[in-house]
């Protein structure tokens, strides 16, 4: 290892990932240099230029690899193959979706961020920003620095390019987790349990490493993988430093027993971030880890799957159960993500071919439905009194959404349509989603996965269920048209409060009432957007499928 | 007189199913047209809500009109084509492709199909007509348009798929149209009733027919007509072919009125007469011998099912004849004849290749006549204040000429005096039920004294009918309000239609039967019969049949003509008591099938009650408690949740170490 030899890089390979990052440091220059009036037109046509780019790019890139079956880049490093290609796609994609959400305004001109997240909140200093109508435009950088390290997750060679990515794109998400406008304290309390419990896990990802190349002497998971297969003496070495290394990984899926940090920061996020980082993290963790358990681990198949297991069925049990005792909307789609994350890890444990594509195109249908079904939340405001200055935060909680259906029966529709897809009800994306995990499942032989995953999901009914029984058939408690009406519900401003109720508590309070605001449109071409996908990927499922499945093999 | 004897044996009939073509350009790639334009108009009808009110009607008759003149078109097509290129399939691309099982949606343009087109689309154009009129003061006229053009859709995806899975969806639309148009007027509550019988006598059909596609998929791994149909002699057992056949016979039972499902047609009659006249006589309620009849192979090469249908059909035929004899309501008394002749195409449909031509021939004709004498009936109601019962008219005639002789048209096509349609298509019937079948001539004796006998007694009640409305002295009621009745002919609107109808209802029969070219067009599809000699010469048959007509209408005339028609019902023979009831059909159902069922429901309910939701509380409860410690662990302290990852962690790390040792 003496002499060092510059590694030929394939640019072209790699053009999602550097146009993605490139744009992200152009967005810090225009922080320094565009005025601060133009300044948020630019980053975010910057930001959609290069989310598109990158869409572009794989689309170039498509053939190539459905060719060649892909190319090692960076000497390694980086490995472009048909599920990198399917995840980076899906992950710009949603991040696009994601972006348009994220960069929408109410009609008083508030984003969801904070005016200045460095401001104490409730001072002063917070008040004139906001009077003053400052803006954190940082935002948009942010996001595609995020978007870069999550094109880079899936297609990672070895482990420490993986920590790498993992940092690029959790850094970002723990800034942006602590900046929402409304709630300021709830998000900050949030963004730093997220970045402590995120810290530890990258701890346990990296002593994990650590393990793993004292047992191997590679980095490289095809080297790890040659090194598995021959017989040595240090193989609890390896375990713990594998079982380390998917905890790690397991953290940012949000699998039980590392989930804990999932309704917290999902309920604290500013809710157009929490869609983003519900896809997008969990389309790049899920992917990366589906490659080294399939390339770097299959040797220890036998002995992980014990853990794999194990985590599948808490993740789904535990996902589900808890679901049903919740009465926050946002902490619902926490659980409800939870959940899903069993069901996608069903589709890995299957270990073949038919698992690759269901995965892939199982984080598609659930990041579709999951940024539109965010972005309605992030619609459904609370408004005390009259004027478009009364509009409030988010009404997250489910007795706020009682009547919905009838004051806004389109939204509500959407919104129902979204459930049911999670729910996993036929001719919505997330039944062709779930039918093709389980079916997977079944075929490698893990049918005890696939038949608690389906009566998790029948359980799972009952919540969402419950939510359109509420939009459509439950009188409203109050809505806008009658703002100076009686009957009230709202969350108190501390959100962990709505733990500790079972049943949807209906509490009076001044006159706060249910509204759906009106935006400058971007949100409602995404969330259109989404139900669409949502739509057609569960009527013809099959194109998609067959696409996906036409590329779903990992370079060694 | 044309018969049997002048038919050319020029194919061989058994099992006889042709090549078909399938077409990719060209004029007949309209056909998805036939279905789309009303099924729009539907959608339209329906969405568009009361704003569409004024002109919804409107388009409703556009729709089917527009329908009628693309089916025309095709027809065009089709006669330019050589006879043995006429069977086409017009394919709409994959429809499911599920493993093994792959299915493609398309429509099977052929003769038979073609026939059914023309006559939906026709017949149903004319009551839409006719509906704009009758309909004018009921307040959801637009929503009955939509219904209407719904079931014209649906009735045509029915007889134009190409698969039993296709063919399927259309049954299941035309059962939901005609539950619609039935309890159209639901808020009364018998009539929302009727619609429910209606739509149980059709699901327990309807379970025939998923049992046979089940049967079929399992059997033949396909449910095209293609391979089905072509597959019969390969693969099959005896067994299950019978089995198949049974089952859609069961189908067609349910669809048809046929018996054992026969009861719910006399109270469809609850729907407004224009839906009795294209829903319950001309169109829906033939599916059944449209089923049988593309099934031919499969039955041919199943004779028990065979004689299964032949055996429902003469049943049918005499229930309905002697229901019909008894009734005093106008709409019933045409019901049960309704059903009496659908016993007649049943019958011919079982009688094998010498039959399925008259059946469809039978159809046809049928179709008119007793959709001219529906229409005739809502006429008489229109201009009698909605009074059905027969009691109540009497000498009609003078004051609704119009009426009178469309009326007369169809009274004598149906009871078959020559040379109006019924007789050449009952004729045949009646000839082909006296041909013996393998050698054996005790069924030609059998099923042909039936046809005859079933000549006769139709004679008798369709005359009854017809006199009693139309001849005698007046026996009017006063109206609903008190004042006298003033019978009154009907508007334009719908005179026409009846006219027109009574037109085919005298001319139809003659044409199509003119050198056999009915026959002849349908030859591609069913084949040319064998000439086959009945028992009795064919002049003998068509004298003993005619005798019996005379016979009946006679009796009829000196009972309900010349002589007083009791307005109150005497009590009558054991016989007429029984036949105003349906023949007790329906305390036979109540004793077999509803106390049963509703004793099952009782403890299936009670069962459900303490066992099942005791359980599924308990889960519920339990899962709330789960959900509860689940929450208790969720505190909100970064250090827990850090441990309990820790903890878990540790776990997971001991589980794998204790394994691998």
């Amino acid at each position: 290892m003496t002499d060092f030899v510059a590694p030929d890089v394939d640019w072209a390979a790699l053009s999602p990932v550097v146009i993605v990052l490139i744009a992200a440091v152009l967005g810090v220059l225009v922080e320094a240099f565009v005025p601060v009036r133009a300044r948020r037109t630019v980053q975010l046509s910057l930001a959609l230029a290069a989310l598109f780019g990158a869409i572009i790019a794989v689309a170039a890139l498509w053939s190539g690899v459905e060719d060649t079956g892909g190319t090692v880049v960076l000497g390694g490093s980086l490995l472009v193959d048909g599920p990198t290609l399917v995840l980076q796609g899906t992950i710009a994609l949603l991040a696009l979706l994601a972006l348009l959400i994220i960069a929408d305004r109410t009609e008083t001109g508030e984003d969801a961020f904070a005016p200045n997240a460095a401001a104490v909140p409730g001072s002063e200093y917070e008040e004139l920003a906001r009077r003053k109508g400052v803006r954190q435009t940082e935002v948009y950088p942010l996001v595609l620095f995020a978007t870069g390290g999550m094109l880079i997750f899936p297609a990672t060679g070895d482990l420490l390019t993986l920590f790498v990515a993992l940092e690029v794109l959790s850094l970002p998400l723990y800034l942006l987790t602590g900046m929402a406008r409304r709630r300021r304290l709830l998000s900050q309390e949030a963004s730093m349990k997220y970045f402590l419990l995120g810290a530890f896990s990258s701890a346990l990802l990296l002593f994990g490493i650590a393990l793993v190349y004292g047992y191997s002497g590679s980095l490289r998971y095809s080297e790890i993988a040659e090194a598995t297969q021959v017989p040595g003496g240090l193989d609890s070495l390896l375990l713990v430093g594998s079982v380390l290394i998917l905890s790690g990984l397991l953290f940012k899926v949000g699998a039980v027993p590392f989930h804990t940090w999932t309704p917290d920061v999902y309920q604290g996020a500013p809710t157009p971030i929490t869609g983003f980082m519900a896809a997008c993290t969990k389309a790049a963790a899920f992917g990366a880890l589906l490659r080294i358990v399939y390339t770097m681990l299959p040797g220890l198949a036998w002995d992980l799957g014990v853990v794999l297991w194990t985590v599948a069925i808490l993740t789904m049990v535990v996902g589900t159960v808890a679901a049903l005792v919740q009465t926050d909307m946002k902490r619902v789609l926490g659980y409800s993500s939870i959940a899903h994350a069993g069901f996608i890890l069903t589709g890995i444990i299957a270990l073949n071919q038919a698992g690759i594509t269901a995965v892939l195109f199982y984080l598609l249908v659930y990041g579709a439905a999951t940024i539109g079904a965010f972005g309605i939340v992030w619609l459904v405001r609370e408004r005390s009194g009259e004027g478009p200055g009364a509009v409030l935060g988010e009404a997250t909680h489910l007795s706020q959404w009682a009547g919905l259906g009838r004051t806004h029966p389109l939204l509500a529709l959407t919104f129902a349509l979204f459930l049911l897809s999670f729910a996993g009800i036929p001719l919505t994306a997330g039944f062709a989603g779930k039918f093709s995990v389980f079916s997977a499942a079944v075929e490698g032989g893990a049918w005890p996965l696939a038949l608690i995953g389906v009566l998790a999901s029948a359980a799972a009914v009952f919540f969402y269920v419950r939510i359109i029984v509420l939009m459509f058939f439950t009188e409203p408690a109050g809505t806008d048209e009658e703002a100076t009406g009686t009957a009230v519900a709202a969350p108190s401003g501390d959100g962990f409060a709505a733990i500790g109720d079972t049943a949807v508590v209906v509490e009076a309070r001044s006159t706060v009432t249910t509204t759906v605001v009106g935006t400058e449109g971007f949100a409602v071409v995404a969330i259109a957007v989404c139900a669409i996908l949502t739509v057609v990927l569960g009527v013809f499922p099959s194109p998609v499928l067959e696409l996906i499945d036409g590329v779903a093999a990992f370079l060694p | 007189m044309h018969s049997l004897t002048t038919l050319v044996a020029s194919l061989p009939s058994e099992s006889f199913e042709p090549a078909s073509e399938i077409v990719r350009s060209g004029v007949l790639l309209v056909a998805p047209l036939l279905v789309g334009l009303p099924l729009l108009s539907a959608a339209v009808l329906l969405l568009s809500g009361r704003r569409s009110d004024r002109w919804g009607h409107w388009l409703g008759v556009l729709a089917s009109t527009a329908s009628f003149v693309v089916a025309a078109i095709v027809f065009v097509a089709m006669l330019q084509r050589s006879a043995d290129a006429r069977v086409i399939d017009v394919s709409l691309g994959t429809w499911i492709d599920a493993g093994a099982f792959q299915l493609d949606a398309g429509m099977r343009l052929d003769p038979l199909s073609l026939t059914f087109v023309l006559l939906v689309t026709f017949v149903g154009t004319l009551i839409h007509v006719y509906a704009v009129a009758y309909m004018e003061h009921d307040a959801d006229r637009r929503r009955f348009f939509a219904y209407l053009n719904l079931f014209v859709a649906a009735m045509l995806v029915l007889v134009l798929a190409d698969s039993y899975l296709l063919l399927f969806v259309g049954w299941e639309g035309v059962g939901l149209a005609s539950y619609l148009l039935i309890g159209f007027w639901n808020h009364h509550y018998d009539y929302a009733v009727a619609a429910k019988k209606a739509f149980v006598a059709n699901r327990i059909g309807d379970l025939g027919l998923i049992i046979a596609l089940g049967l079929m998929f399992a059997t033949f791994g396909a449910v095209d007509f293609g391979t089905v149909l072509s597959g019969v002699e390969g693969s099959a057992s005896q067994g299950t072919l019978t089995a198949i056949g049974l089952m859609l016979l069961l189908a067609a039972c349910g669809k048809s009125a046929q018996f054992p499902l026969q009861s719910w047609l006399g109270d469809a009659m609850a729907g407004p007469t224009p839906v009795s006249a294209l829903i319950h006589a001309a169109t829906m309620v033939t599916a059944g011998v449209y089923l049988i009849v593309r099934s031919a192979p499969l039955f041919d090469a199943a004779p028990t099912a065979q004689l299964v249908v032949v055996i429902v059909g003469a049943i049918t035929l005499l229930f309905g004849a002697i229901v019909g004899c008894a009734k005093d309501d106008i709409k019933k008394a045409l019901a049960a004849s309704t059903m009496s002749q659908i016993g007649y195409m049943i019958l011919a449909a079982g009688l094998g290749p010498v039959g399925y031509a008259f059946a469809i021939f039978h159809l046809i004709t049928h179709g008119f006549f007793k959709a001219g004498m529906f229409l005739g009936a809502g006429s008489v109601m229109h201009g009698m204040d909605d009074q059905v019962d027969m009691r109540r008219f009497g000498g009609l005639a003078r004051y609704m000429t119009i009426t009178w002789l469309t009326f007369m048209a169809g009274w004598l096509a149906i009871i078959g005096v020559p040379p109006f349609s019924g007789f050449f298509s009952k004729d045949k019937i009646i000839e082909a039920a006296f041909v013996p079948v393998d050698g054996s001539p005790w069924r030609a004796w059998v099923f042909g004294g039936i046809t005859l006998l079933g000549a006769g007694i139709t004679a008798f009640y369709m005359s009854r009918l017809f006199f009693m409305t139309f001849e005698g002295e007046r026996r009017w009621s006063t109206k609903r309000d008190g004042t006298a009745q003033h019978p009154h002919e009907s508007p334009r609107l719908m005179t026409w239609p009846m006219i027109v109808l009574a037109i085919g209802s005298i001319g139809l029969g003659f044409f199509l039967n003119l050198g056999g070219r009915f026959v002849d067009w349908l030859a591609p599809v069913l084949g040319h019969p064998e000439h086959e000699e009945p028992v009795l010469p064919i002049w003998v048959i068509t004298v003993l049949t005619l005798g019996l007509v005379i016979v009946g209408v006679v009796i009829a005339w000196r009972r309900y003509a010349i002589s007083q028609v009791p307005v109150i019902p005497p009590v009558g023979t054991e016989l007429t008591r029984a036949a105003r009831v349906d023949l007790y059909q329906d305390s036979v159902n109540d004793v077999l099938l509803v106390e049963p069922g509703q004793a099952l429901t009782r403890s299936l309910v009670y069962a459900d009650r303490t066992a099942i939701d005791g359980t599924v509380t308990g889960v519920g409860l339990s899962t709330v408690v789960l959900g509860g410690w689940a929450r208790r662990l969720q505190t909100g302290y970064v250090r827990s949740y850090a441990a309990s990852m820790l903890l878990g962690l540790v776990v997971l790390v001991v589980a794998v170490l204790v394994i691998q040792n």
